[in-house]
Order: structure tokens, then C-alpha cells, then sequence
């Protein structure tokens, strides 16, 4: 599944409102971690079709950030049903994302 | 179920070594697959700009690495981003275990780096994330107009420090000895800074805050007199350490926890070899670890078609 972006105009529409679980990637251009993070999460989202991915730039929305209280990048946050359900801070594992989507299903 | 898959070699480690051990032992016609639960990149990832690795004048070290994962790959390399847990030997070779897949193979080629040195305070960990960070350049814009602490005295702590003072009132740089270890370059240029606080021979004591970060206490070596920083961020920069754990009833470390191997990357184990700066060397830099990659990738490549 493709990797959408988050902003402050649809994140309550598609991540708080969802359906599904969704899984978002608290991210900036500057961050080098972050970066490394990405190619984890975008395999990740490949193989879970039942999770949306998606993708928030802190740099471009600040009060998103500072709503979840994200202080490090990357920071990853499951999402489900309008609640935040699980949080992995700094650089994680393929089986780590899997592993957090697992036990929350 | 456990899977099982086989490769004629597994590299642990996506950095520099990793990779550039892949391209070479690809090139010499084995598969490999390579291993890493950070992501490609290792170091040299997460680095702004690199401007000394000969007949590139710059580049940004993201851009270095993707170049050589893509290499890599294009020769048809496998990778996972995976965490290995254990390494085992058997009949036939090794098994190289991660949560939900084993890989057996006949050659490994271990490339694990460094990972930053943790300050080993008790709710450091709990924490991160919350205050306590290891990267300024990713986190300083969450600290505008705050007060933070950096700890350490090289040249990360000390560019950690200046970077960290545009962005927050005032930057307290805890070190514990009475000189930096950083250039002279970074000395001055943070003794210019009205809104950086220098506290020499101290070291962090307990950090304070429960949810999140709201102070630091540090003890001053000189008379053991305590003081309570207020502060919302704690920046780690002391530097590097191995982490070779897992390896350590397989093959022989240092007591600093480094691989012992010479430049030819052989371990005290047949079969295993190792690259990059998880082993014991003199100099620690890109070139040299792309250097030991050609090295254990030709070394790993010999090793199988002999077997």
C-alpha cells in the first residue's frame, strides 16, 4: 500500500476517523535517522493492505508535532480508532513495525 | 513457524562495510543478503556533509549511501531490515537468527559498526523520546526557546552545543574533564557565545522528570557539590561503542568490546569475517571501511568456493 502525507487539513478525516488502523511516520528533511527510517516503514506498509501508512513532516506542521508531543524524530504512532495505541521512538526494525501492528490488531 | 532461507553469505550491518563487502562479494558471484534493523546507511546515514573520501570533493552522507545501497542492490544484493539476535554455528556453517526468520549460510560477514554511548543514568531510557535525545540536528527545533544541556566535550557535544544555541535561551555544556576534547575551531567559537553555558568537570548525576525531561542534576568533580539544571532537553553526545554482545561466544573481542581481526578481517573463527569500525583497527573513517568491505566481501567470496 502506498504511503500517504499527512497534514493538519486531513489528519483528522483519514488518520482519526479511520476505519482501519493507521500507522504514521513523524518525520523532517534535516533528520538523517529519519531518513533511514523510511525505507523501513515503506517496506512495512507494502506488506500490511489491512494499515494505512502515512507520513507527517513536522517541519511543515508544527502543531501536529506538538499535539502528540513528539519531542525526538523519528517517532512512529499507531493510530486506531481515534486513539494513539502504540509509539516507537528513534530508528525501529521491519519486525519491530510488524510486531506493533501485530499485537494491536 | 520458523522460516528457513539460504544464502551462500550473510552480512550484518548495512553501513559503508556492509554494503561495500555486498557489491564485492556479489561481483564475485556469490548471493549474499544483508541484515540491519536501522535501516541502510550506518553512520554515515545520518552524517550532514562528506568531504573527505577521495575523488568525491561532497557529498551528503544520506546521498553517499544511498548510492552505494542502490549499487549494492543493483547487483543483485538482498536486504532486510532486520535485527539479528543470535549467530550460530553448525555443521554446514551458520545460522543467523532475526525474529521470524532464520538464514543459514556458510560464510557471515559481520559490519556492525558503532552506536552512540548511552549516559547510563537511571530513567534515561524512559525518557528518550520525552527530553533525553542523541541527535541535535533532528530534535533542536523542539527545543526554541527552552533550556537545554548537551553532554559531552569532542566535537559533536561542542557543534551539538552551537547548533542547539540558535534555537534555546541558554545551552548548558556539561563535561567532565577541564578540556575539551573537540578542535580549538569549536573552543572559541562556543567562548563567543553569550547563551552557552560551560560546566567543566562535571558529569550528570540523575535526570529529573518523570514524563518528560524537566531538569538535570549534576556533580561537580572538583568538590562533589551538587546542581540542579533546569532543563527540558538533554542532548547525549560521549561518543561511541561497539556492539558486538551477541558474537561474544563465537569469536573473540577486545575488553573494549571491538572484534580482534588484523586488515586481512578474518575473526578467530572460520567462516566469520568482519569489517568496518566494530573491529579493532587504528584509523575509523568511511574509506577505511569501505576498504575492509572489499576486503571481508573478497575474503567471504574465496571462503565459499573453497568450501
Amino acid at each position: 500500500m502506498s504511503v500517504l502525507k499527512f497534514d493538519r487539513t486531513n489528519f483528522t478525516t483519514e488518520v482519526l476517523n479511520s476505519d482501519k488502523p493507521v500507522f504514521v511516520d513523524f518525520w523532517a528533511s534535516w533528520c538523517g535517522p529519519c531518513k533511514m527510517q523510511s525505507p523501513i516503514f515503506d517496506a512495512v506498509a507494502e506488506e500490511n493492505e489491512d494499515v494505512v501508512f502515512g507520513k507527517v513532516n513536522v517541519d511543515e506542521e508544527q502543531e501536529l508535532a506538538m499535539a502528540f508531543g513528539v519531542s525526538t524524530i523519528p517517532t512512529l504512532i499507531l493510530f486506531k480508532g481515534g486513539e494513539q495505541i502504540a509509539r516507537l521512538v528513534g530508528v525501529h526494525s521491519e519486525d519491530d513495525l510488524q510486531e506493533t501492528i501485530d499485537e494491536n490488531k | 513457524m520458523k522460516i528457513n532461507e539460504d544464502y551462500k553469505i550473510v552480512i550484518i550491518g548495512a553501513g559503508t562495510a556492509g554494503l561495500s563487502a555486498a557489491v564485492y562479494a556479489q561481483r564475485a558471484g556469490q548471493d549474499v543478503i544483508i541484515l540491519d534493523g536501522k535501516g541502510y546507511g550506518g553512520q554515515i546515514g545520518s552524517t550532514d556533509k562528506v568531504e573527505n573520501y577521495p575523488g568525491i570533493a561532497s557529498v551528503s552522507g544520506f546521498d553517499f549511501a544511498t548510492g552505494l545501497y542502490e549499487q549494492a542492490k543493483s547487483l543483485g544484493a538482498k536486504i532486510k531490515f532486520s535485527e539479528v539476535k543470535a549467530v550460530e554455528k553448525t555443521e554446514a556453517g551458520f545460522d543467523v537468527v532475526t525474529e521470524r526468520v532464520t538464514y543459514k549460510t556458510s560464510a557471515v560477514i559481520i559490519a556492525t559498526g558503532l552506536e552512540k554511548r548511552k549516559l547510563g543514568l537511571a530513567n534515561e531510557e524512559i525518557l528518550t523520546g520525552k527530553g533525553v535525545s542523541y541527535c541535535a540536528a533532528c530534535d533542536g527545533a523542539f527545543y526554541k526557546g527552552k533550556n537545554v544541556a548537551v553532554v559531552g566535550g569532542g566535537n559533536t557535544a561542542l557543534e551539538d552545543a552551537l547548533y542547539l544555541s540558535t534555537y534555546c535561551t541558554n545551552v548548558y555544556l556539561v563535561h567532565r574533564r577541564d578540556e575539551y576534547r573537540a578542535e580549538q575551531t569549536y573552543v572559541d567559537e562556543i567562548a563567543g557565545k553569550d547563551n552557552i553555558i560551560q560546566l567543566k568537570s562535571c558529569v550528570p548525576a540523575e535526570i529529573i522528570g518523570a514524563d518528560k525531561v524537566e531538569g538535570l542534576t549534576v556533580k561537580s568533580l572538583k568538590d562533589d557539590s551538587l546542581k540542579t539544571l533546569e532543563v527540558s532537553g538533554v542532548f547525549a553526545a560521549v561518543g561511541q561503542v561497539p556492539s558486538n554482545d551477541i558474537f561474544k561466544d563465537l569469536i573473540e573481542l577486545d575488553s573494549s568490546g571491538y572484534i580482534v581481526a588484523g586488515e586481512d578481517c578474518l575473526t578467530s573463527t572460520e567462516g566469520i569475517f568482519v569489517a568496518g569500525d566494530c573491529r579493532t583497527k587504528e584509523i575509523r573513517q568511511l574509506v577505511t571501511a569501505a576498504a575492509d568491505g572489499a576486503v571481508a566481501g573478497i575474503g567471504a567470496a574465496k571462503y565459499v568456493r573453497a568450501k
